[in-house]
């Protein structure tokens, strides 16, 4: 048997375009996403409803929080509110509610908030550590009362993205009714500042750092999310097929 | 299992070939998937937290294209290969496994300082190394990056270090899985390919 470096490259890049090949084929990607749901199964069959993410001392906090995605939402609206300090901001609770909402920033802090030291997980691969203060979720979500109808939380964000299209995320009830799920307005002491998705964000802590939207405007209760936006559930998801659930 | 065969070709049992070229296609995916992963943010940290290229230990070079999978840099394609591969590394190790058990491979050619097995001592050492530390290290340390399933483990990434260590360690694991894979097929064309192939292939019986 000889293998002439030739026939070893022809092999090797018949290989990789193969696997090109693969990448764009939509059934083998429909497999491949079957790992997902897998993990999702798995995961939450391991995971006690309520189990915690950790949290750290004050002094194992990042010096630098680092900040990624949208750091300012173009446009004069988002513009206007910052110079007002978001003095103007609602936080609206709707969709499948009983009582929809509209909150002032100022009533989102007069509510009992939690703080927690977190760690932050970016789907790239990086890790920062900060305190987080806000109202759980889900005091909103009570105060609104869930219709039994609904089964997932959209977030919808005052940031615009390349494609024009606004970024939102969502997620499911046990995450929406977890302890540690909070909408946060304070980072490490201070009000949100800016570039961490001022004036309010969602943390969601046992999820990757995309889920954890910023800049919200308005919390949706919907009962399936295959007609909000490109029906994938996260603009990530929608735009470049970034998994819903993750996992990991 | 393997069997002097009269010939003195060697015959792996059908758990031992199944397991081998499943390997070989979700290594090599692994890897390249991995590289594209590697790509995403090329810094390495020890501890709990890093994100910043100041606080790393290990700046990593970029990727090239033909090392990586997609050959265009896509990291939520590159995800979904890499997480979905991992079921199969998984679950291939924990039948394979079993399968030695039962069929006494592991009594007989992986336990040292026996007598009557086919491998010598550095290649029991390599195997054994593989098959009980870098593979089962290489899924745990995966494993101890997701979020979710720190929350439900604890004691997992504590095992590890933290979640910046876990991710360490995975990455220089998968270069010591790049480094065996090379030594691998570098040992195997030095001492006669067409045989040794055609053991791994069918168990050695069509040869000669």
């Amino acid at each position: 048997m000889i293998i002439t470096r030739r026939t070893a490259l022809i092999g090797a890049s018949t290989l990789l375009a193969g696997c090109d090949r693969l990448n764009e084929s939509a059934s083998f990607r429909s497999l491949t996403a079957q790992a997902e749901r897998a993990n999702f199964t798995i995961q939450r069959s391991l995971q006690d409803r309520m189990a915690l993410a950790r949290e750290f001392a004050p002094e194992q906090r990042s010096r630098v929080f680092r900040a990624n995605g949208t750091r300012l939402p173009q446009g004069e609206d988002y513009a206007r509110h910052a110079v007002e300090k978001f003095a103007n901001w609602r936080l609206k609770v709707d969709g499948l509610v009983a009582r929809p909402l509209s909150l002032s920033m100022a009533e989102l802090r007069a509510m009992p908030a939690r703080t927690q030291i977190t760690r932050h997980d970016c789907v790239e691969g990086w890790s920062a550590i900060g305190q987080w203060t806000g109202a759980p979720l889900k005091l909103l979500l009570d105060a609104a009362g869930l219709k039994p109808t609904a089964r997932f939380l959209v977030f919808h964000c005052a940031d615009t993205m390349r494609s024009g299209v606004p970024y939102y995320e969502s997620i499911d009830l046990i995450d929406a009714l977890h302890p540690q799920t909070i909408l946060a307005w304070g980072l490490n002491g201070a009000l949100l500042d800016v570039a961490h998705g001022a004036p309010v964000r969602l943390r969601v802590e046992r999820q990757l750092g995309y889920k954890h939207a910023k800049y919200v405007e308005r919390i949706e209760a919907v009962s399936d999310l295959a007609s909000v936006y490109g029906g994938k559930g996260g603009y990530w998801e929608d735009s470049t097929g970034y998994e819903w659930y993750a996992g990991i | 299992m393997m069997d002097a065969h009269p010939s003195g070709m060697f015959r792996h049992a059908l758990a031992t070939r199944l397991w081998h070229w499943a390997n070989a296609v979700v290594v090599i995916v692994m890897l390249m998937s991995g590289a594209t992963i590697s790509n995403a943010h090329r810094f390495l940290y020890w501890g709990q937290k890093g994100a910043m290229p100041e606080e790393a230990w290990l700046r990593v070079p970029r990727w090239p294209g033909w090392m990586t999978l997609p050959s265009h840099y896509d990291l939520s394609s590159a995800r979904e290969w890499h997480l979905a591969f991992a079921w199969v590394l998984a679950f291939g190790l924990g039948a394979y496994l079993a399968a030695s058990l039962v069929n006494g491979h592991v009594q007989r050619d992986l336990t040292l300082g026996r007598a009557g097995s086919h491998y010598h001592t550095l290649q029991k050492l390599v195997y054994c190394g593989l098959l009980f530390g870098m593979v089962p290290l290489l899924i745990g340390t995966g494993l101890a990056l997701s979020p979710g399933m720190n929350a439900a483990w604890p004691w997992l990434l504590d095992l590890f270090g933290g979640r910046q260590s876990a991710r360490t360690i995975h990455f220089l694991l998968a270069g010591g899985m790049a480094a065996f894979l090379v030594g691998h097929v570098a040992l195997v064309l030095v001492s006669g390919p067409a045989k040794l192939l055609r053991g791994m292939l069918w168990g050695g019986e069509g040869g000669q």
